[in-house]
């Protein structure tokens, strides 16, 4: 497992290359604001608009405040939304597919259509909605993007466990009287986690994006705070006279995105491919034994 | 099939119901009236205006009054623009969001297709890598940064087109190419996929074995079933077309109702975002009916067996 995830985040140039850039960002986003020498509040008033130089790597904004800081600062938002939005998305979507799995039949229709049907709602204009009436509170905000992500992990969760919970050793702790709540928790969770972390790879860039989006209508995260998506909104109001406030966040957008969504494809082709070899090795255990 | 669609239109009808009702009941829950303004009102003044927007009844009767309200199709009156109903303001928009989205919809159908069709047939040679390595930086552009870089690139550095705004026909040039980029790309690599896939099953090598032209090949025999993944990817996109076409609407300053809806979210005008969330939630259900409409007439196990 161990080398297959290596083989996964730097078995190639790209995968490299994405693997380095999603460290830089992170790096960036504990010690970034540290590193420029600037406040991403602070106004400059000698260099108000001022294109990258030395002292302002990536220039400043309308306001003279130094862009780097500013970025790195929204990485930090950006990186802090994936982790609460994922890890709530895995803290729904684990339980609801284990438990529908586990209990198949009618249960399992039901809880299944009501995934299929959620997946038509325009969720993004519901978080948007949450924003107006409660208020534009970032961790709710964030919590709220990952109430709404989890409908793919529990697909998949529930796929896993149907294939395993015939298996032997849920059968014994059946037969033993094991709870519901035991077998559910004990014994289907840790083993249907692995997939369902390797697809949340992929709900990583969703959210950042999500998050982006939202706050680039003014909707999201608000001032003093920032996120990349409130800086190409801010960018694009200042694109014709000073470009580099919209390229830089644009491109520290695109290219982390990016690089999650390759690193995630990756993970999870290597993945299928090692558990369709799993798989497929239990398929012709049974086929001998029987 | 027909039961199949049956069932399809309940669910998109029950799916209808129960956007409506979570978007009612967390605007309802909402803490503070939404005439809680800087100065108190008189308390004559608040209770006629709640009477006047139905604010006054239990909860469970407005509920059922708002059902039979969007049951007639009124959307309500504005609670911020006071001269206007919600109707009107949507009714207002909705031509210019619709014709953004449908022309972006099919220049992501065309180009997507006909690139992934062109890359799918001739799998692994240079022109398929090249396309798809394309289509792989299309898909990470969002539309956040496409949009404004457009506007950046053909507006104001080469100004070949204006930047927003309408009153001509030019004014319409960008906003839907920008809305539909990522999507030709996400477009072309399914069918890419799809169609180097396609080319491998029987079907097809009995029809190059009978001697049948390429293109009736492809016509005829390949598309209808290398489409497929296609079509039901449609559904999902649906619903990111239009947020990607709220965005759109934004930096293009286009009148439509996603600049609507975002301005009523920014001004807590409560009955203007729940009138545009309940038509955009209308037309995605409505768009999902029809990609499985096509999916039950393309699919022979469907068309059999329902």
């Amino acid at each position: 497992m161990l080398s297959a995830l290596q083989a996964s985040l730097f078995g190639s140039t790209l995968a490299r290359f994405c693997s380095v850039w999603i460290m830089l960002v992170l790096a960036g986003a504990l010690f970034g604001t540290a590193l420029s020498g600037w406040d991403p509040e602070a106004i400059d008033w000698d260099a108000l608009e001022a294109g990258p130089n030395a002292a302002h790597w990536f220039g400043t904004d309308l306001i003279g405040r130094d862009l780097f800081a500013r970025i790195m600062l929204g990485a930090r938002v950006s990186l802090m939304a994936a982790l609460i939005a994922t890890s709530v998305s895995i803290l729904i979507g684990i339980p609801f597919g284990a438990f529908a799995g586990l209990r198949g039949g009618r249960t399992d229709q039901i809880m299944m259509r009501m995934v299929d049907v959620l997946y038509a709602v325009p969720f993004i204009l519901v978080v948007i909605l949450l924003m107006v009436v409660f208020g534009r509170d970032p961790l709710l905000f964030f919590l709220a993007l990952g109430a709404v992500y989890w409908l793919d992990i529990a697909r998949i969760v529930r796929g896993q466990t149907l294939a395993i919970r015939e298996q032997a050793y849920i059968q014994v702790a059946r037969t033993m009287g094991a709870g519901r709540g035991h077998i559910l928790f004990r014994h289907v969770v840790p083993n249907v986690a692995g997939p369902a972390l390797v697809y949340a790879t992929l709900t990583i860039p969703a959210v950042i994006l999500a998050e982006s989006f939202i706050s680039f209508l003014g909707l999201g995260i608000q001032e003093p705070q920032t996120s990349w998506g409130v800086l190409i909104a801010d960018g694009t109001r200042t694109m014709e006279s000073a470009p580099w406030t919209l390229f830089f966040p644009a491109l520290f957008l695109g290219l982390t995105v990016w690089s999650f969504n390759m690193l995630g494809d990756r993970l999870r082709d290597q993945y299928d491919r090692e558990t369709r070899g799993y798989t497929r090795s239990i398929e012709t255990m049974r086929a001998a034994s029987e | 099939m027909s039961r199949y669609l049956i069932t399809r239109a309940l669910v998109s009808m029950l799916t209808f119901w129960v956007i409506i009702s979570l978007v009612f009941f967390m605007v309802r829950a909402a803490p503070g009236g939404p005439f809680d303004g800087e100065r108190r009102l008189p308390p004559e003044v608040e209770a006629n205006l709640l009477a006047a927007y139905n604010l006054d009844q239990p909860l469970a009767r407005q509920y059922l009054d708002y059902l039979a309200m969007l049951a007639a199709g009124d959307l309500g009156p504005s609670f911020k623009q006071k001269d206007f109903s919600v109707n009107e303001l949507i009714s207002a928009g909705l031509p210019v969001s619709l014709g953004v989205g449908l022309a972006a919809l099919a220049i992501a159908l065309t180009f997507g297709i006909g690139i992934g069709l062109f890359a799918g047939l001739s799998p692994g040679t240079r022109t398929d890598q090249l396309l798809m390595g394309a289509a792989n930086l299309g898909l990470a552009l969002p539309s956040i940064v496409l949009a404004p870089l457009a506007v950046l690139l053909f507006a104001v550095w080469l100004g070949w087109l204006p930047a927003g705004g309408v009153g001509s026909p030019a004014h319409f040039v960008l906003p839907p190419i920008a809305l539909a980029l990522p999507f030709v790309a996400a477009i072309a690599r399914l069918t890419r996929g799809s169609v180097a896939e396609t080319l491998l099953e029987p079907h097809i090598m009995t029809a190059h074995a009978k001697g049948l032209p390429q293109r009736r090949i492809v016509i005829r025999h390949l598309l209808p079933t290398a489409l497929l993944p296609v079509l039901s990817f449609l559904g999902p996109a649906a619903a990111a077309l239009l947020t990607g076409s709220v965005v759109i609407e934004q930096v293009f300053e286009l009148p439509g109702i996603g600049r609507y809806f975002v301005q009523a979210a920014l001004n807590r005008d409560y009955t203007l975002v729940m009138g545009v969330v309940v038509v955009y939630a209308a037309f995605i259900l409505l768009f999902n009916l029809l990609v499985d409409l096509c999916y039950a007439r393309l699919d022979p196990r469907i068309r059999i067996d329902g």
